[in-house]
This record gives structure tokens, C-alpha cells and sequence, in this order.
């Protein structure tokens, strides 16, 4: 019972549930679980092909699609039962027979599925109905019909809640890679919702390739895995874990992890995730916030028999955590942009998601726990700044904000109910999973204690900082709007955002606050998802376990503090100081992450296809055109022959003729 | 004296009257020179026929001198009809074919 | 035909001899043999057309004899008559209408086409004749034919073989003399559809239209009683030359032929005389050695122009005052100038001796 032979990479003492036995779903409502997933493809389905004869009705279905799954997902989730929450499998049909590869559409029904189930469909339900008030007058359609936008958009966004739910649901890595593709192609559709802007459409085109260099990992994954033990369904590959070579174990860790790098926008590829901020803002909370990032944290979760097993592969997730979340943390210190502030927030966040399953199964459920509350605070913090910015003319730069919080007094309850939860004010829900996840990594063994929880603790004080000095430019302090105008030309007039958009942000407040009481409870939620993770083990900390609270809460406090004095106390200026110290100027860009990305992948690529084209023109067609053109240079040449004069003509039959005789006469018989 | 140097003089004449193909501008004079060609090729074979003892070399002879003459009508009327339009007899003006 | 009969002979004494070429034979061959190669050489080298024709018929004489005396006596006989006989006038026929021509000139055309053609000549004649001396050595001719037997060489033993062995070879040629006679025919007279000729009223319509150049065919030369050549000018009525009554042939032969013509008619510088057939005394006599030094003036710029000659020389009087100049050299004939007024001048020997005189 050693917990720290989490990290070793022996079989024998492997401490993680046996892989507990697939059952076929019972009963009708888990027979049925397609539908959680039909339901909203057919409402994609109708929204997209529909036409303009939608558009009266168009985001009321989109609405009614989510709604109808999150139903049919309550349903489920009390139908499975609390206690012998056993994996129940539901099969759909034969998807890919190939002689040895068979993959079949499956379902799988237990309780790391059911949670993503009820996040995706709950949260997404309640941006539907935010949407439904922020996309009303989205003036910058291609058409100018703001109601034909806002179906397009409604279609997108029920094509990616049955995506994610394909791959929450699958019950193999194939059907999980379908699902992933398929989120992949709605955050790009999303992202660049407003094409004609050429800032979006890079940042989609951006989005998208940089996970398709993390999807390879995944695919190299899938392959190793089928070659070596010929099946990709989780049932089997998980039981029969312990046949792969531990090489190959370490590169299947590894290159899921690459995945997860990827999709969740962690270190190195995380540089798509603040460009994403150019999409409308509920894809930035339903999306880049609440689910889609979040599948990389679900896949590693949900592959940790195998993380279990490799303790190398379970180290370099966790410093892939850390290094992200002290790097987003220090990038969100430096912007004035209040999305980037937040995107940056997000990947911070999902790096204590990374670094809490990377510590094994100490961790896995809590890195799930803070995966479900930052969906709340997080997502709620989104639709707030998309409040502020429906008020604000859609301005996003908060040195153009200020003294806000008369205006909007429940945009600001409601955010700032978030930005506690995020900075993990006591008793709130980012506090629960958190201080849990802080606590974990100090208990890993060795050096990586004292590494790990480190960069937790420091980063839960630069997250203080920074969520602090965003709250404080946004909503108190000198107005800073008054008698200016906005990009546009018209002068401000902040106000409160219509009842159908604030309605889900007030839910979402609600959930950050008590959804921690409610997951700690009894530690129903780390009891709920054992059978899938694991039992949770508690490490043993290098650090008493009573020091590491305190100690966070006091570098929090000092963030907010530091965050005061920066911008509380004097006024703010309306351009951005110019002499600012390195590592701001590096925050400010990105620790140069883009430019990285240039040096190392856009350039040799562009180089590459660059000497490819010269090669093509010179070479394939300089061979094609230089044989022509020999041709003709060697026609030139022997053209001259044609003198048109008979006598020549004459003469080259004589010589002909002189050479035959000749011939004849020196081979004849004599 | 052989039947062979009536060859030899028939190889003479023919080669003269290569020579000259390939040395005489004036189409007509060209065309005299094939002439002569033919008649050293006749030479030939009356010789032949007269070694061998047999008519078939002068039968050939005789239709070669047919075949002559009716290309000598045929080629002189084209040199007529070349001369009509174009006023030259020169075989070296006829070069609308060079490159 | 003396030649002919004597082949035929020769022939004829050789019977005994199986095989064997006869002295008479040998005889014949070394005299024709040269001669022919002789032919066939002036052919070649010579320069006129005309010229290579009558040499190729001395070479295709020698040729048809030497078959006689091959015992081929038909196709002897058929060489003279047809070959020598038809086809060569034939060439003759078309020099002439052909003419002289720029080909004849010396001026090799193509570079390095004489010395190839010198080396080749001489390495096929080379050839071929190694080859044959090499291959027919020794060889026994056979006996000579019977020219009346079946395979003899006369009319009716040739007859026999082409009308019997030969009939379809001999079918086709007549097809193809037919051939030929239409093909000459075609050339000669078709091509693509001839206008049919403009009757006289269309001619005059067409020259009044101005296809032509000019409406009205060219003045005829002016001949007086007091001249009768053809290099007369015409007389415009003013009494000036008229230009177009000038001819550009006679324009181009040397003046001092045809000055004495000239100066008999032109209208400035000798008064058409009334008693000129008389052979009284004119005031033309005082002209005469005007007429001299003026056209003695003329000389220096009539070359080949058929310009005011006499306007020239009206201008040219003063200067040529002395009576010298630069061209008195060719001007010999000046001593025989005109002196009667008849104008019958000298009819110098305009008679083209060579062809670089007359075109100059």
C-alpha cells in the first residue's frame, strides 16, 4: 500500500481497481443512450441544412436539443444507480470490420462518462440559452441577417455537444478519436464563426493545425496499442495493460499525452488558445473553457490503468502540468485583453488539471473535481466577460473599463462570485479542488514534491495577482469610458445584459459556490468515480498537511494584495507603460511561445515548401522544359541539313551511295 | 578486250553522270546528266545480255529506254511548268523547302 | 549508218569465234569507247546548255553503235532513233524556249559542293570499277546471237520474247506512255482554270479602267523614209523624242551603234529636212559637228538610260567645247561618224557578237 508505488512502474503491486467487468446496459434508458448523443446531431443536422427557413425558430431547437440530452442524461445518471456504479457497455453497431480490426460503435456508460455527460450537456445547455441573447444582433454576418448568424451559430454548437458526447461515450479509442475530430472541426468552425475577419480566420486555421499536430500523437497511440495487443476497445486494452513492453507502455503514455497537449492547450502547443478568444464568446466558455480543453484531461484520465503503470510516463504529465500553469499563469499577468486574461486563466488551470492526473492515482479524481468546478467558475467568468462586452460595445480592453460594477450589478455579482471561486477563496468551490490538488502535489515523492508543489503554490498566487488586477480594472475604479468612443464610433453606455443572458450566468455563480460542498461531501464525487480511477490515496506530504492551506491562502492573499497596489490604488493609465521590466515584456509576448512556434515549425515548413516549389520549377519542370528545349536547340541544329538546294540532297545520296559499294565491296566475297 | 571494260566504261559514264547531277545548275542540263545515267545503266545490261548469252538483258534495256522516255516527258514538262512561273530553270531557286 | 552496218558486220564474223571479242569489235570499242566518255565530259563541263545537249548525243551515238556491235541491233537502232533521235530534240526543244539563264554562270552556289563532288566522283568511279574487275575477271562471254532467231537481237527475236515472256511488263509500259503524254499534256496546258482569253472589247475596257499601266499601247518606234531601224524614236508632236517609243533593249547596247540613229531623228538638234531625199545642200552640215561634240557630250551619261539624251546634250555644249572628253576612248567609232544626212549611219556591227556586250 505504498503510494508511492503509484509511481513505479511494477505490475504486481498495481493499486488501481481491477478493471471492473463490462455489463451490458439494462434497461430501456441505458439502451438507449444514443440518444443523448442523436439528438443533438439531428438538431446540427436541421440547423445546418435547413436553410433561412430556420431562422425564426432556429436557436429555439438549438436550445431544446441541449436541454433535451441533459434530461435524458439526469435520467441515465439516477438509472445507473450511486453505489455499484459497474461500466455498463451499450453496443451500436459494427463500425469498422477489417479482418483483424474490428471496431464496433459502442457506448460506454460509467462514472468518468456520466460526470463529462452531465458537464457538457448542463453547461452547454446554459450557454445555449446565453447565446440565444448575445448572438440576437450580431451584426457582422456575412449576409447582414442577424438571424440567419445566429442559426449558423446554434448549428455549430449542437454539432460539437454531439461530438464531445461521441467521444465522452465511446467505449473505444477509436470511437474517442472520432469524437475528438469532431470537436476539432466545431471549435474551428466556431472559432472562425466570423470569417470575413482575417484575424478569426487565422486564428481557426491556427486552432486547428496545432491540434492536428497533438492528434498524431493520439493516432500513433492507437496504433501502437492495436498493434501490439490488437484491440482498441478500453475494456480489453486496459485488462491487458500489462502485455505491453515497458518501451512501448512509455511511448503509448507519451504520445496520448502529446494528444492531450494538444487538444487541452498545454505546453507546447498551447499557443492556439488565447487566438481562439477571436470567436464569439460562448464558444470561448462552452468550448475553450468548459469542455473542449477539458478532453485532454478526460483521455488521461480515462487511460490511467496505463499511466498507472509507467512512472516516467506519469512525471513528465505532471511537469507538463506545472510548467503550464506557471506559464499561463505569468503570461495572464502581462495583458490587457480581459478574453486573453481569461484564456490564459484556462490554460493555467488545465495545467493543475494535468498535474493533478499526472500524480496518479493520488490524483485522478481530483484533477476530474477541479476539471467540474472550473467548468462552472470558469465558464461563468466567460459569460460574464461576454456580458461586460455586450455593455461595452464589445470592447475587450480593460484600460478602457473602470467603475463598472454600478452598471452592471449582476454581471459583476456574478464574475466576481467566479473570480473568488477561481482564486480559491475559502469555502468556495475552486478552494475544495484546489487546495486538494496542492496537497497532492506535495505528496509526491522526492525532489517532485518540492517541485510540484511549488509551481502549484506559486501559481495559485499569480493567479490571485492577475484575476484580481482584471476584477479591479473591469469593475472599480475611475470610469475610465466616460465621454470617449468605442472602435466604432459610438460613445458608451454600459448596461445590464438582457434576463436571458444573465439568467445562466446567475446559475453558473451558484455552481461555483456550492458545487464544492456538494463534491466534498462525503467525498461523494472521489467515491463516485472510484470504480473507474481508482481509489484515491493521500501522499505523503513534505510539507504537514496543516502548513500547505495556510501557505496557499497566504500567497493568494498576496497576489490580491500586489494586484491592489498595481492598479487599485492609483489610477490606471490608458496606454500601456512602455519601460517595463523582461519578463513582462516576455509575458507580454507570450514567452515568446509564437515566436518559437515560427522559428521551429512555420519557417522550416515554409522553407520546405519553399524549396519544394523551386525544385519543382527548376527541377521537374527545368527537366521537363530542358528536354523540350533540347529538342528544339538539337532541331535548330540538325535543321540546317534542310537547305532546300536538290544538289545537297543529291550529294547525300551519293555519299550514301559511295559508303554502301564501299561497304559491299570490303565484306563481299572476295 | 573482255565485255568487261564495256562495264567498266558503263561504270564510267555513270559516275560522270553523277557528277554532274550534283555539279550542273541548269535544270535541263541536270536532267541530261540522269539521262546519261540511264543510258550507261543500258550499256550495262546489253552487256550483260551479251555475256550471258541470252535476249533478257536487252529486253530490259528496251523498256528502260520506254521508262525514259516517258519520264523525260513527264520531268521536262514540270521544268516547263516551274519556268512558266517561277522564270528560272535554276534547280538552286527551287529551295522553298529549306529550313 | 556506216557505223551501224559496220557493227552489224562485225558482229556477224564473230559467229565463228565462240565467245571471243573479234578484232573488228575492239576495234570499234577503243575508238567509240573515249569518244563517248568524251561526250559525256564535254556534257558536263560544257558551259551552254545548248551545248551539253550536242555532246550527250555524241556520247548516246557512240553508245547505240557499241550495241550494235554487241549484237543488239534492234535496241542500237532504237538508241539513234528514239533515244538520240527524239528525246534529245526534245531537250533541245525546251532549251530554247527556256533560254539563257542566270544558272549558267560560273559562280559555285553551294561552298565545298565542286571539291565533294570531284572526291566522291572519283572514289564511286573507283569503286565500282575495283569491284568489277575484281568480280569479272575471267569471264567467257557466250556466243554471239542470231539476230532473227527467236532470242536474237534483231526486231523480230526481241519482238518475240517481249511479246511472249514479257507481254505484261510490256502492257504496263504502254499504260504508263500513256500516263506520260496526259501528264505532259496537263502541265502544259491545265492548271488551275485559265482565264479564257479577253476578247478585244474587254481589253480596251480593262485599259481604260487602268489596269494596265497605260490605256494605250506604247508608241511604235518613229520610222521615217529617212531611217528604217528600229531604234528610231517616235517624235511627239512638238518635235521632242517621245520616251516611250524608246526601246530598253536597244537602250542598253553602246550608244555610238545606235547614236547615229538617234541624232538622224531627234527633233532638237537637226531639223527634219525636206530635201532630204534629195540630197541637196541642208543646213544640217554646220550641225554635224555640233551634233558630234553634243554627242560626244552624250557619251559621258548614256549608260543605260533612255533619258533626255538630247537635253543632256544641250547642256553638255559648252563644256565639251574642246571636244575632248573622258570617254573618247570608246568613242572609235566617232571617226566613222555620220556624214551623210541620209542617216543611213553605220549600222555598226550591232550584230550580238557575245552576250556581255549587247546586255551590258
Amino acid at each position: 500500500m505504498d503510494p508511492r508505488n503509484g509511481w513505479g512502474d511494477s505490475v504486481t503491486t498495481s493499486i488501481l481497481a481491477a478493471p471492473e467487468p463490462v455489463q451490458a446496459a439494462q434497461g430501456a434508458i441505458q439502451g438507449n443512450a444514443w440518444l443523448i448523443i442523436a439528438i443533438p446531431l439531428l438538431g446540427a443536422a436541421v440547423l445546418l441544412l435547413a436553410g433561412r427557413r430556420a431562422n425564426g425558430w432556429g436557436h429555439l431547437l438549438g436550445c431544446a436539443t441541449v436541454i433535451a440530452s441533459f434530461g435524458y442524461s439526469l435520467a441515465l445518471f439516477s438509472s445507473t444507480g450511486g453505489g455499484e456504479a459497474a461500466a455498463r457497455s451499450v453496443h451500436l453497431f459494427s463500425w469498422i470490420p477489417v479482418n483483424s480490426l474490428q471496431v464496433d460503435f459502442g457506448l460506454r456508460i460509467d462514472p468518468l462518462s456520466l460526470v463529462f455527460v452531465l458537464l457538457i450537456t448542463g453547461v452547454g445547455a446554459l450557454i445555449h440559452i446565453y447565446s440565444i441573447g448575445y448572438m440576437a444582433h450580431d451584426q457582422r454576418g456575412r449576409t447582414g441577417s442577424a438571424n440567419t448568424e445566429r442559426r449558423r451559430f446554434f448549428g455549430y454548437l449542437n454539432l460539437f455537444v454531439a461530438a464531445m458526447l461521441i467521444l465522452v461515450l465511446g467505449n473505444s479509442f477509436v470511437t474517442l478519436y472520432l469524437g475528438w475530430e469532431g470537436v476539432g472541426l466545431a471549435s474551428y468552425l466556431l472559432i472562425g464563426f466570423w470569417q470575413q475577419r482575417a484575424s478569426a480566420a487565422g486564428a481557426a486555421t491556427k486552432a486547428f493545425v496545432m491540434n492536428r499536430v497533438g492528434d498524431v500523437g493520439l493516432a500513433l497511440a492507437i496504433f501502437l496499442m492495436f498493434a501490439h495487443l490488437g484491440t482498441t476497445r478500453y475494456s480489453e486494452v486496459f485488462a491487458r495493460a500489462g502485455e505491453l513492453p515497458a518501451g512501448v507502455l512509455l511511448a503509448v503514455a507519451l504520445l496520448l499525452l502529446l494528444g492531450a497537449c494538444g487538444k487541452s492547450g498545454q505546453v507546447p502547443l498551447q499557443a492556439w488558445l488565447p487566438d481562439a478568444m477571436e470567436g464569439p464568446t460562448p464558444v470561448s466558455a462552452l468550448i475553450h473553457a468548459a469542455t473542449m480543453v477539458t478532453a485532454g484531461v478526460y483521455l488521461i484520465a480515462r487511460a490511467n490503468p496505463l499511466y498507472s503503470l509507467t512512472g516516467t510516463g506519469q512525471l513528465v504529465v505532471a511537469l507538463v502540468g506545472a510548467v503550464t500553469l506557471l506559464v499561463g499563469c505569468v503570461i495572464g499577468c502581462a495583458y490587457d485583453d480581459i478574453k486573453k486574461v481569461l484564456a490564459y486563466s484556462t490554460v493555467s488551470q488545465i495545467g493543475y488539471m494535468m498535474l493533478a492526473v499526472g500524480l496518479g492515482p493520488a490524483g485522478y479524481a481530483l484533477g476530474i473535481m477541479h476539471l467540474l468546478t472550473h467548468g462552472f467558475f470558469k465558464a461563468g467568468l466567460f459569460l460574464g466577460a461576454g456580458s461586460v462586452m455586450h455593455g461595452m460595445n464589445d470592447e475587450v480592453n480593460m484600460r478602457r473599463f473602470g467603475g463598472l460594477y454600478r452598471y452592471m450589478p449582476v454581471t459583476f455579482v456574478t464574475f466576481g462570485l467566479g473570480y473568488l471561486a477561481l482564486i480559491g477563496f475559502p469555502f468556495l468551490s475552486g478552494y475544495y479542488s484546489k487546495e486538494a490538488i496542492v496537497s497532492a502535489a506535495f505528496g509526491a515523492p522526492g525532489w517532485q514534491g518540492w517541485v510540484l508543489g511549488g509551481a502549484a503554490v506559486l501559481g495559485a498566487g499569480l493567479t490571485a495577482f492577475y484575476m484580481t488586477r482584471l476584477m479591479l480594472m473591469t469593475f472599480f475604479g475611475e470610469r475610465r469610458w466616460e465621454n470617449r468612443t468605442s472602435a466604432d464610433g459610438r460613445p458608451f453606455h454600459p448596461h445590464e445584459s438582457p434576463p436571458v443572458m444573465t439568467g445562466p450566468m446567475i446559475v453558473l455563480a451558484v455552481g461555483s459556490v456550492a458545487a464544492g460542498l456538494v463534491f466534498t461531501r462525503g467525498d461523494m464525487l472521489v467515491s463516485f468515480l472510484s470504480p473507474t480511477l481508482g481509489e484515491l490515496h493521500e501522499g505523503h506530504a513534505v510539507l504537514p498537511h496543516s502548513v500547505i492551506p495556510v501557505l496557499t491562502l497566504g500567497l493568494s492573499a498576496l497576489g490580491v494584495l500586489l494586484a491592489w497596489l498595481v492598479v487599485g490604488r492609483g489610477p490606471v493609465s490608458e496606454t500601456r507603460p512602455q519601460r517595463v521590466s523582461p519578463l513582462v515584456r516576455a509575458a507580454r509576448a507570450d514567452l515568446y511561445g509564437n515566436a518559437l512556434n515560427r522559428a521551429v515549425a512555420v519557417r522550416p515548413a515554409v522553407g520546405l515548401a519553399d524549396g519544394l516549389t523551386r525544385f519543382d520549377r527548376a527541377g521537374v519542370d527545368g527537366a521537363v522544359n530542358g528536354i523540350a528545349s533540347s529538342f528544339g536547340a538539337a532541331s535548330q541544329v540538325l535543321r540546317r541539313w534542310q537547305t532546300g538546294f536538290v544538289r545537297s540532297y543529291a550529294m547525300s545520296m551519293l555519299v550514301g551511295g559511295v559508303l554502301l559499294v564501299a561497304a559491299l565491296l570490303s565484306v563481299g566475297t572476295p | 578486250m573482255t565485255p568487261t571494260h564495256y562495264l567498266l566504261l558503263s561504270a564510267l559514264l555513270f559516275t560522270i553522270g553523277t557528277v554532274g547531277v550534283l555539279v550542273r545548275r541548269n535544270a535541263i542540263v541536270l536532267f541530261m546528266c540522269v539521262e546519261l545515267m540511264l543510258n550507261a545503266v543500258n550499256l550495262s545490261l546489253v552487256t550483260f545480255a551479251r555475256i550471258e548469252g541470252s535476249i533478257n538483258g536487252q529486253v530490259m534495256a528496251f523498256f528502260v529506254m520506254v521508262v525514259a522516255a516517258a519520264e523525260v516527258v513527264v520531268g521536262l514538262a514540270i521544268i516547263m511548268s516551274v519556268f512558266r512561273t517561277r522564270r528560272s530553270v535554276s534547280v538552286d531557286d527551287a529551295n522553298l523547302l529549306k529550313y | 549508218m556506216t557505223f551501224a552496218v559496220s557493227g552489224a558486220t562485225l558482229a556477224q564474223t564473230t559467229l565463228a569465234q565462240q565467245g571471243a571479242v573479234g578484232t573488228g569489235e575492239t576495234v570499234v570499242f577503243w575508238i567509240l569507247g573515249p569518244l563517248a566518255l568524251l561526250g559525256a565530259l564535254g556534257m558536263v563541263f560544257a558551259r551552254s546548255a545548248v551545248h551539253s545537249a550536242l555532246w550527250l548525243v555524241l556520247t548516246m551515238l557512240s553508245l547505240g553503235v557499241l550495241y550494235m556491235a554487241q549484237s543488239a541491233q534492234f535496241l542500237g537502232f532504237t538508241q539513234i532513233i528514239v533515244y538520240t533521235g527524239a528525246i534529245m530534240m526534245l531537250f533541245l526543244f525546251v532549251l530554247m524556249v527556256v533560254g539563257r539563264d542566270a544558272s549558267d554562270s560560273v559562280v559555285e552556289v553551294l561552298r565545298g559542293q565542286r571539291l565533294a563532288a570531284a572526291v566522291l566522283g572519283v572514289a564511286f568511279a573507283a569503286l565500282l570499277v575495283a569491284g568489277l574487275a575484281r568480280s569479272l575477271t575471267d569471264v567467257v562471254p557466250a556466243a554471239p546471237l542470231d539476230p532473227w532467231a527467236p532470242g536474237g537481237g534483231a526486231a523480230g527475236g526481241l519482238g518475240q520474247v517481249i511479246f511472249t515472256d514479257y507481254l505484261f511488263p510490256f502492257e504496263l509500259t504502254s499504260a504508263l506512255l500513256i500516263t506520260a503524254s496526259l501528264g505532259a499534256m496537263v502541265l502544259a496546258y491545265g492548271g488551275k482554270g485559265r482565264k479564257p482569253r479577253m476578247s478585244q472589247r474587254e481589253t480596251v475596257e480593262a485599259r481604260f479602267r487602268g489596269e494596265y499601266s497605260r490605256p494605250s499601247p506604247l508608241p511604235g518606234p518613229g520610222v521615217y523614209a529617212t531611217a528604217n531601224s528600229v531604234a528610231t524614236p517616235a517624235l511627239l508632236p512638238d518635235g521632242s523624242v517621245a520616251e516611250d517609243s524608246l526601246s530598253d533593249i536597244l537602250d542598253t547596247t553602246p550608244v555610238e551603234r545606235l547614236r547615229a540613229d538617234r541624232n538622224a531623228v531627234s527633233g532638237r538638234t537637226r531639223k527634219p529636212d525636206a530635201h532630204a531625199l534629195t540630197g541637196g545642200p541642208s543646213p544640217a552640215d554646220g550641225a554635224d559637228e555640233g551634233d558630234e561634240r553634243s554627242s560626244a557630250g552624250a557619251d559621258t551619261d548614256d549608260t543605260a538610260a533612255e533619258g533626255p539624251v538630247n537635253g543632256s546634250a544641250e547642256q553638255e555644249h559648252p563644256s565639251s567645247g574642246s571636244g575632248t572628253n573622258g570617254k573618247n576612248g570608246r568613242g572609235e567609232d566617232n571617226g566613222s561618224a555620220p556624214v551623210g544626212n541620209d542617216g543611213v549611219t553605220e549600222n555598226p556591227g550591232t550584230d550580238a557578237d557575245s552576250p556581255e556586250e549587247v546586255r551590258q
